[in-house]
């Protein structure tokens, strides 16, 4: 009895991990089969190896996605952590009036899911005039990064984490002489690493999934982010299977890779906010 | 903990026991005047953040809101047509079978995810090396983007004998199903794949939520006696149940505005079979060109979204207590 039941437990693990880890493998193997494979089919194992696929697939467009995202990743994200630090260093440790309503408002933008929200934004990027060039946000990577900046899951997770650091810590600085801005860059700032870390996966993950706003802002294969340019692949379908999956490939592994460094920080904080998105 | 620090003496403890800056808020006393300086201090670190939120989030809102009232013209100047927007809105037959949609789409897409991301938190639990690295491999279709997923999707789910899963099926003597290719099973085929994608993620909430569970409670089980089942049923899921509660309430909420994995993969279709709300929104802008129409739609669907969350948000405050 207590036999077959491991062999019934290992045989329910092996149905798992077909389910929902082997169709990533196919992806793979089809991406870098020799052989191309039948419309629509994907393959156990790569039918001789090759990486024609993935060039071609790189000269359709890929190449210049991967950079776009790669930037709107960069930037975005660099952005989307000092603003939420520097927020929630004030909405943790300064006491003050209207703190409460800071709160609320940003808890109310995430009440404004972007897919909601997206074509009237698509309307006022077309409003603002970017400083050296004169042309608007639209068609542009201020478009595509400036809206994922004001985001309330890393300002919640921050304030959360600021609140619980010592204020001895804080205190010790202000005798030694130390001012406002330097307290919080070099003694609050460092103690977040964890926190930090946290917000740092989930707004990779946050920006890097980008679809509709790319979408609407890019208006020229130059601007399109890797998202737009994988769509953008399927309609051209006589390139065969291999080369669509060889982009599908390219854009899901840095999501992979960035789970699998970061894990411990990405399940801290997927537990710590039950805030999905 | 610090907020604690800073609160004024309750009334009714004794007056001793005054915190370390209570010569500044006494009870009773309003805060003494601060520096101009010191009182602009938080909102300049404030300041980035809310000029983000109003210029990218505010901002459109309200635009959206504006807009709805207009029939919006490229060149030729936005006419105002009142509520003209809105009483299409109510009387639009293909909005209202969207909307069907995306509730069966939430609904059950989340309540899956909920009970399969359950199953497979029971089978992968706990700290063994063996079981810690298969929650990893499983929990890899929630980090991959979902256009690779709906595309990975696409392909799977071919329509044709060749298509993975319809291989399968032939191997048991069933199918060629046409999955997301016909008006019949394309809906379902997207709450499958969401299902894919969204399961692993409630897995790891609910590790977490069965390893809270009280020790004591099964072996009280096991000394009364209880069978698996009733272990089950009256200890893991009543403990499960408010955190069930908050992941289904949030992801349906969620689900309402659900928009890349539908147009990825089916794009609506076949004869707007799969159209979900922010779909139909975003077909209303991008190919029908009635800008103020679909303003309107996401007005409609912003009210709804927020009152949800509201009341959510009031509910929970009410568990707490």
């Amino acid at each position: 009895m207590r036999i077959r039941t491991r062999a019934g437990v290992w045989l329910l693990y092996a149905l798992v991990a077909f389910v929902f880890v082997y169709p990533l493998w196919t992806v793979v193997a089809t991406a870098f089969s020799k052989q191309q494979a039948k419309l629509g089919a994907l393959m156990n194992v790569p039918h001789g190896i090759t990486g024609a696929n993935v060039s071609q697939a790189w000269h359709l467009g890929v190449a210049r996605g991967l950079l776009n995202s790669m930037i709107v990743v960069a930037v975005g994200l660099t952005l989307q952590l000092t603003v939420s630090s520097l927020a929630a260093y004030a909405l943790a440790r300064k006491r003050f009036k209207g703190a409460g309503l800071v709160m609320l408002a940003v808890l109310a933008t995430m009440m404004m899911p972007e897919e909601v929200i997206a074509v009237p934004l698509f309307q006022v990027l077309g409003k603002i005039h970017q400083p050296f060039t004169g042309g608007t946000l639209v068609n542009s990577y201020g478009g595509l990064i400036l809206p994922l900046v004001g985001w309330a899951l890393p300002v919640y997770v921050l304030t959360g984490f600021m609140k619980r650091v010592p204020l001895e810590l804080e205190e010790a600085a202000r005798i030694d002489g130390a001012g406002d801005f330097r307290i919080f860059w070099r003694i609050v700032l460092p103690v977040c690493r964890p926190a930090l870390g946290t917000c740092a996966v989930f707004g990779f993950l946050m920006i890097w999934d980008q679809y509709l706003l790319p979408l609407l802002v890019s208006q020229s294969p130059k601007m399109d982010t890797l998202t737009v340019v994988v769509t953008s692949l399927q309609a051209s379908q006589e390139q065969g299977e291999g080369v669509r999956l060889a982009a599908v490939l390219i854009l899901a592994v840095p999501g992979v890779l960035v789970y699998l460094a970061l894990q411990r920080l990405f399940e801290r904080g997927l537990l710590s906010g039950s805030l999905k998105g | 903990m610090t907020a604690r620090l800073y609160r004024p003496a309750q009334p009714g403890t004794p007056a001793t026991a005054d915190g370390p800056l209570s010569g500044r808020r006494r009870p009773g006393g309003g805060p003494a005047a601060k520096p101009f300086w010191r009182r602009l201090g938080p909102w300049l670190y404030l300041a980035p953040l809310l000029a983000f939120i109003g210029v990218f989030k505010v901002w459109p809102t309200i635009w959206g809101v504006y807009l709805s009232f207009f029939h919006v013209r490229p060149y030729l100047g936005n006419q105002y047509v009142g509520s003209a927007n809105y009483s299409k809105l109510f009387s639009d037959p293909d909005l209202r079978t969207a909307v069907v949609h995306t509730l069966i789409d939430a609904v059950f897409a989340v309540s899956g995810s909920i009970f399969v991301g359950f199953w497979l938190a029971v089978l992968l639990q706990g700290p063994a090396r063996h079981v810690r690295i298969l929650r990893t491999a499983v929990f890899l279709p929630t980090v991959i983007a979902m256009v690779a997923a709906a595309e990975l999707w696409t392909t799977l789910l071919y329509p044709s004998q060749y298509g993975s899963v319809n291989t399968l099926l032939g191997k048991v003597g069933l199918g060629p199903e046409p999955f997301f290719s016909s008006p019949h099973s394309a809906l379902a085929s997207v709450i499958l794949m969401q299902i894919w994608k969204n399961a692993p993620y409630d897995m790891v909430i609910f590790v977490a939520g069965l390893a809270s569970i009280d020790r004591e409670m099964y072996e009280a089980c096991h000394i009364d006696g209880a069978n698996w089942w009733q272990r089950l049923r009256f200890v893991t899921l009543p403990a499960l149940r408010p955190i069930t509660t908050i992941v289904l309430v949030l992801g349906v909420i969620r689900g309402l505005r659900v928009f890349t994995d539908i147009w990825v993969s089916t794009n609506g279709g076949p004869a707007g079979s799969s159209e979900s709300v922010v779909t139909y929104l975003y077909r209303q802008f991008s190919e029908n060109n009635d800008t103020g129409y679909a303003a309107a739609i996401g007005t409609v669907l912003l009210v709804v979204t927020m009152v949800l969350t509201c009341l959510m948000l009031l509910w929970r405050r009410r568990g707490d207590t």
